[in-house]
């Protein structure tokens, strides 16, 4: 069985997987990481979206292989080491941008990677567009936009 | 201490744990010494099973079991039940053929459950049920509404003629024909209500779990009704004791209705987990899920409404015909009956109304409520017909609409289809959402888009609907075989902070947050000190669970009622402690106070006083601050409202892009504002979604087209506007709380409101009706033929 190598929120894994194992089964299964949701077979909801070396990435769609050597960022290693919450977090929470809470964490790591990557900031449009890979039957995304929009007022300001 | 009590919108206690990863969902959850189940199922729609062979699966690696229907017949596992029976026209009672857990000696649909792999992981699972082979020999197969009750149609079940379930009506025919023949004008409309599929973002998930030491089993399911579960499960297919049988639902990932019913894989992970003497988890994949989880709507109708000269409603005349799927699902059949046709005379004084529905036995999956249940279809139905009525014969649809209202001084007002109403104020919800939507301003941005090049519309409906379900005595007689009370256990601790045990169930409502916050109101407790726990038979009493909008308006009264119990005994132990009477005795503020003195005890002095009864009148009450109340309603709740769509086509595309979305609603009394909008957002969504991109499509060889979230079309941030959500409420009379219900409304108006807008923005080229979803390419072919005619005038 291969063995991979990472980092997952800041602490190194060796962990033997078969070759077909996906990274959201090493996260879920093998970490016992289980705030990474698997949502769809295609790709298509973004429940298991984290950050390997920073981007945002589909958990279910990428092998645990591939990521050898990156560094994970999954919801359970966002907040502070105090437990202070990310603004994004806190920005949800505040906006009422979750119901069911399953896509929440996916939801909630793309939306950082959106507002890191438009550094210039975002109009509500531009939320809505960068928000195509993931899926929330709850909310209706009206809530989620407005939580994103406010996060990044917070973000940019730091 | 700021306010928390009702009309607070206090952020949800649960978000910390969802926002951090810590949600604890049934996949989530791993038992010692698991293993897991895939099912293998049907790839064909209609199907004689000639031969299973399990032999090489069973030897591939780590399969530890492999089960058929043939298994499970022979410990004589029962059925799937069916939650409601209805009656023929005749009195007859519906067909209601077997539904087995696992096929047996045949399969009827695509995705039918044929046998169960049990292994050490879930890969070698998978790999093992590949390797079943299975000798399959074809049959004729039928997967349309329409198409299944026509002559010769190939039949689902051995013994059910013509497919038909059942053959339903309520109204006096002759009375309503009467009056259709003596009407100035009679306006019809064919239409069809598009099947969906509910896709909450769990896909749905079960753990079985049997003590050997015990033999007690336990089931975690993604369920909507846990106690609901543990009765049809344990009663009707395992022949399971209650006391023997725990059922588990944790946190759950949505439900829409698709987590009410009783489902195969719950039965399957229970019943081997004693044959393998290990726990069993099945979690479908999402593809599973399409072919699986309960489908929603799938009407075809016509209605025609007989009119005056002034636009008055005279009669309404309805023939539906309901898919059913394959099986009947848990309450299948009353989704097309009691929650359908009951709900035609909507916000209209309409006076007398006939409906005839036949219900249909196809090769798919089963059908049964999908957020809404049976009223959207009603309210599609009635809010599209009022525009048709208004199109043929010239009155303005708002006025139309006004003219027909039943008037908010008619209350209680009683429908010629069963329902009583308790309250409303239709015209006033009206008036708030045409100027919220500055409905006046409309032809203004029309001619503004249309220099863009681009088709703008407007459109309205005026909904009601019934929820907060329901009064278990009428719902006996109408065929359902379950009470639909409500249960609240309330337990003031030593120390003053409180548990509520509720029997409903919250999968993304914000119950803990919502139901703490009537705590907070009643005895004063504040929101930190009070928990919701939801979910577990092993620690709520009983429960009829969440769907029907029914929580706060049915779960929250029965805590009402259970906090009187805990005032009244308090207020005895207060008397006993401050040495004045009972009746003196006054409760506020989470403070007891003997009337005209300033003699006080706070709560936690008395259930301190409880626990440790030194000081005690042990001889008339029993120590403790512990009290259950079980609520059965007096009456459905009606909430309603006005929606109001304003939406732009692309002509060149044919592309539907929602401008603005106005909804004003009476949900009745408002706990937490903030999550009464987000449900409002939310049901609205979904019912754009319907509107516009949604569809569950089997071709005729009934494969399900639309089987995956590639093909099946669901809303996302940027289909979506931003809503302008709002209340204007009046109270419901018969319970305590005045609460109604909010978690249906949304995707209850929304889908005519969108539709109206839609035709509204083609009337140009002669539209009156189009059927859902309105797609781009569908759009863009009535566009082009509308030119191409235009052109040759």
């Amino acid at each position: 069985m291969p063995q991979v190598t990472l980092t997952v929120n800041g602490k190194q894994h060796t962990v033997a997987v078969e070759a077909r194992t996906l990274l959201v089964e090493l996260l879920r299964e093998k970490l016992g990481l289980t705030g990474t949701h698997v949502g769809c077979d295609t790709s298509q909801c973004g429940a298991c979206v984290v950050h390997v070396d920073g981007v945002s990435a589909k958990s279910c769609t990428m092998l645990a292989v591939q990521a050898e050597g990156t560094s994970v960022l999954t919801i359970e290693g966002l907040a502070a080491a105090d437990g202070t919450l990310h603004p994004m977090q806190e920005m949800f929470r505040e906006h009422h941008a979750l119901q069911c809470g399953f896509c929440t964490p996916g939801m909630v790591l793309s939306a950082i990677d959106l507002v890191n990557s438009h550094p210039q900031g975002m109009t509500e449009k531009e939320i809505r567009e960068g928000l195509e890979g993931n899926l929330c039957r709850c909310t209706g995304y009206h809530n989620i936009v407005k939580a994103i929009d406010a996060a990044q007022s917070l973000m940019h300001a730091k | 201490m700021a306010f928390e009590g009702i009309g607070a919108s206090v952020r949800r206690k649960e978000d910390l744990r969802f926002l951090s990863g810590n949600g604890n969902y049934t996949d989530d959850i791993n038992r010692p010494g698991q293993t897991y189940a895939v099912m293998r199922r049907a790839d064909r729609p209609h199907a004689t099973i000639k031969n299973l062979d399990t032999a090489a699966a069973s030897k591939a690696p780590g399969v530890v079991a492999i089960f058929t229907g043939a298994d499970m017949a022979k410990e004589e596992i029962g059925g799937l039940p069916c939650g409601w029976q209805i009656h023929n026209k005749d009195g007859s009672a519906m067909a209601e053929p077997p539904h087995p857990v696992l096929a047996l000696g045949k399969v009827r649909h695509v995705g039918d459950p044929i046998a169960v792999v049990i292994a050490e992981t879930k890969q070698q699972a998978r790999d093992a049920a590949e390797l079943i082979e299975i000798d399959y020999q074809d049959l004729p197969s039928v997967s349309s509404t329409v198409d299944a009750i026509a002559p010769g149609a190939p039949e689902v079940h051995d013994g059910v003629a013509g497919n038909l379930c059942y053959d339903w009506h309520i109204g006096d025919k002759a009375v309503v024909d009467a009056v259709f023949a003596g009407a100035a004008h009679v306006v019809r409309l064919d239409l069809v209500n598009n099947r969906l599929v509910p896709n909450a973002m769990e896909p749905r998930a079960a753990i079985g779990e049997w003590d050997t030491s015990s033999g007690d089993y336990t089931l975690y399911t993604t369920s909507q009704n846990p106690h609901v579960i543990r009765l049809l499960m344990g009663a009707f297919v395992l022949h399971i004791p209650e006391n023997k049988l725990r059922v588990v639902a944790p946190d759950v990932g949505g439900g829409f209705g698709s987590k009410i019913y009783h489902y195969a894989e719950e039965a399957i992970v229970t019943w081997a987990s004693a044959k393998v003497r290990r726990p069993i988890k099945w979690t479908a994949d999402r593809t599973e899920s399409f072919m699986s989880d309960a489908h929603g709507r799938d009407h075809v109708s016509t209605a025609e409404m007989a009119v005056d000269k002034d636009g008055k409603f005279l009669g309404l005349r309805i023939h539906t015909l309901a898919n059913m799927g394959a099986y009947l699902s848990t309450f299948a059949p009353a989704v097309p009956t009691y929650l359908y046709a009951t709900l035609l005379a909507g916000v209209y004084t309409t006076p007398v109304i006939y409906c005839e529905v036949k219900a249909v036995f196809t090769n798919t999956v089963p059908v049964d409520a999908y957020r809404g249940a049976g009223r959207p279809e009603a309210s599609f139905l009635l809010e599209r017909l009022v525009d048709c009525i208004a199109h043929d014969i010239g009155i303005d649809r708002v006025e139309l609409r006004r003219r027909n209202f039943i008037p908010a001084n008619a209350f209680p007002y009683q429908t010629p289809v069963a329902l009583q109403y308790d309250s409303g104020d239709y015209q006033t919800t009206l008036k708030v959402a045409l100027k919220n939507a500055d409905w006046d301003g409309f032809e203004a941005r029309r001619a503004e888009a249309i220099k863009r090049g681009k088709l703008r519309g407007i459109g309205i409906s005026t909904y009601l609907e019934a929820c907060g379900i329901a009064p278990s005595a009428v719902v006996g007689s109408l065929g359902a075989r379950a009470g639909l009370y409500e249960v609240a256990n309330i337990r003031v601790h030593p120390t003053g902070s409180v548990t509520v045990f509720t029997g409903t169930h919250s999968h993304g409502q914000g119950h803990e947050t919502t139901l703490a916050q009537l705590v907070c109101d009643q005895l004063g407790v504040p929101l930190s000190q009070v928990d919701v726990v939801h979910g577990d038979t092993a620690k709520i009493p009983f429960g009829m669970g969440t769907y029907g909008s029914r929580s706060l308006a049915v779960g929250g009264s029965a805590m009402v009622k259970a906090m009187d119990k805990i005032i009244a005994k308090g207020k005895k132990i207060a008397a006993h402690l401050m040495e004045a009477s009972v009746e003196d005795i006054e409760f506020a503020d989470n403070t007891f106070k003997v009337a005209g003195t300033d003699k006080t005890k706070s709560l936690t002095d008395i259930s301190l006083a409880a626990y440790v009864p030194h000081n005690y009148p042990i001889d008339e009450i029993e120590p403790g601050l512990d009290e259950t109340a079980f609520y059965d309603p007096k009456n459905f709740t009606f909430p309603g409202g006005c929606h109001i769509a304003e939406v732009e086509i692309d002509p060149e595309t044919g592309v539907t892009e929602v401008i603005n979305f106005t909804a004003v609603d009476d949900v009745g009394r408002v706990v937490n504002p903030m999550i009464v909008e987000g449900q409002i957002q939310g049901g609205v969504a979904q019912g754009i979604g319907q509107a516009l991109l949604e569809a569950a499509i089997y071709d005729k060889s009934g494969q399900l087209l639309s089987g995956s979230m590639m093909d099946y079309t669901m809303p996302r941030a940027d289909n979506l506007p931003n809503f302008n959500v709002s209340t204007e409420n009046t109270m419901c009379t018969h319970n305590p709380l005045g609460s109604k219900g909010c978690g249906e409304v949304g995707a209850i108006g929304s889908p005519p409101a969108i539709m109206n807008a839609v035709i509204d923005a083609l009337k140009e080229y002669g539209v009156r009706h189009i059927d859902m979803p309105a797609t781009g390419p569908k759009l863009w072919s009535i566009i082009q033929a509308g030119q191409t005619k235009m052109a040759a005038e």
